[in-house]
């Protein structure tokens, strides 16, 4: 007969292959806790219908609600209209940001002939900067760093005068950045030292 | 501990000897992990330390997190491990009205665990999964919290207060701390 209790170490099984979210990255039964529901509950549908029917079905909805008191269940449908909001408030933001964020390619003197380009707003376009300036500076064979501005933000400096080849790169490297967005700025302070 | 999202620091390589060792302290917290560590830690591969603020360091294997520990304490397994091998560690159970709470990082405290919908070891008439096997838990064991009617775990932590205590008391603080799914460490992104 077989045993029932399994000893410590005898119990085998293939590691259990979760389906999280692709809006929330949580496991769908938590979806509800997240904040974005709604479109939990359409991306659930679209990529597993099964899943779907299983979670968001009309008993589990009752069964879920029958255990709280009825004061608790109130308070969790406001909790969950809550965070739903601030959801949406938040995308909006975000959304509104990337509309007016501009990225701003500057060419600032640094000795008489010498040029340093420095080129901001890119973080609000979620660009890493670190990986871009990298590039930038293997494709210019100069010098490139990121570098803290003043306001707190971080820009790519670049030595040497590349505002035009910057433009051109964005455009073929991050298509998704509009082209009034970005902004060329001619800056006669001087900038000690260079990059 | 990770209510805040954060970004990650410094990658580093894990020295073959240390490595031996996370493996060996993992395999003596959670015994029953022993089949599956090779597919967790495999020897060959290169195990990586990731520093993340609060002096906390996560081991990861590539870009999956594996493993975690705050300074000196005891190694814990990040959610995306304990969710592939549920059975490998000592579950516990909390009722449907604390999730929303535990959802947002709150202290778990002993009235989610000991009211009705909620499972703690060495409860009468308890199913296999949360009884183990008999033993009462103790104060610092390491301990999976589900959810009431869902499948996957939503907590993992350390035990402030053992489970017959917490039965004599009914109050108090279960788990501080913990790393919850949709926490900060849930959402690093370690490409």
């Amino acid at each position: 007969m077989a045993d029932t209790a399994t000893a410590p170490t005898g119990d085998v099984r293939p590691a259990k292959n979760v389906i999280y979210c692709g809006v929330c990255t949580l496991p769908p039964e938590y979806c509800e806790f997240g904040g974005t529901t709604k479109k939990c509950e359409e991306w659930l549908e679209s990529h597993h219908p099964d899943l779907h029917d299983e979670i968001y079905s009309p008993d589990a909805a009752a069964a879920a609600l029958s255990t709280l008191s009825v004061d608790a269940q109130k308070r969790a449908e406001k909790d969950a209209q809550k965070k739903a909001a601030k959801a949406v408030a938040q995308e909006a933001r975000e959304s509104e940001k990337r509309a007016t964020s501009r990225i701003t390619i500057k060419r600032v003197e640094r000795n008489k002939r010498k040029y340093v380009t420095e080129i901001s707003g890119l973080e609000h376009f979620g660009i890493d900067l670190k990986k871009t300036a990298k590039e930038f500076g293997k494709k210019f064979a100069t010098g490139s760093s990121v570098t803290k501005t003043a306001s707190g933000g971080e820009e790519v400096t670049v030595q040497g005068d590349v505002s035009e080849d910057v433009v051109e790169w964005l455009s073929e490297n991050h298509g998704e950045v509009p082209e009034e967005n970005v902004e060329c700025v001619e800056d006669k302070k001087k900038k000690g030292g260079g990059a | 501990m990770f209510k805040k999202e954060f970004t990650p620091g410094a990658k580093s390589k894990v020295k073959s000897s240390a490595q031996r060792a996370v493996r060996a302290k993992v395999l003596e917290t959670y015994p029953l992990l022993e089949p599956h560590i090779d597919e967790i830690l495999p020897k060959k591969e290169q195990l990586d330390l990731v520093k993340i603020p609060d002096r906390v360091s996560l081991y990861c294997n590539g870009t999956t997190p594996l493993f975690f520990q705050h300074m000196d304490d005891a190694i814990l397994p990040h959610l995306k491990v304990v969710h592939k091998y549920p059975w490998a560690f000592t579950k516990v159970r909390v009722d449907r009205g604390a999730i929303r709470f535990v959802m947002s990082g709150a202290t778990l405290m002993v009235p989610g665990l000991t009211s009705p919908g909620g499972r703690l070891a060495g409860d009468e008439g308890v199913e296999e999964e949360y009884g183990n096997a008999g033993k009462e838990l103790e104060v610092g064991d390491v301990v999976v919290v589900n959810a009431e009617g869902k499948d996957s775990a939503c907590l993992v932590g350390v035990l402030k207060m053992g489970s017959a205590e917490m039965r004599e008391k009914k109050k108090g603080i279960a788990i501080e701390n913990g790393h919850f799914a949709g926490d900060g460490l849930w959402k690093l992104d370690l490409s």
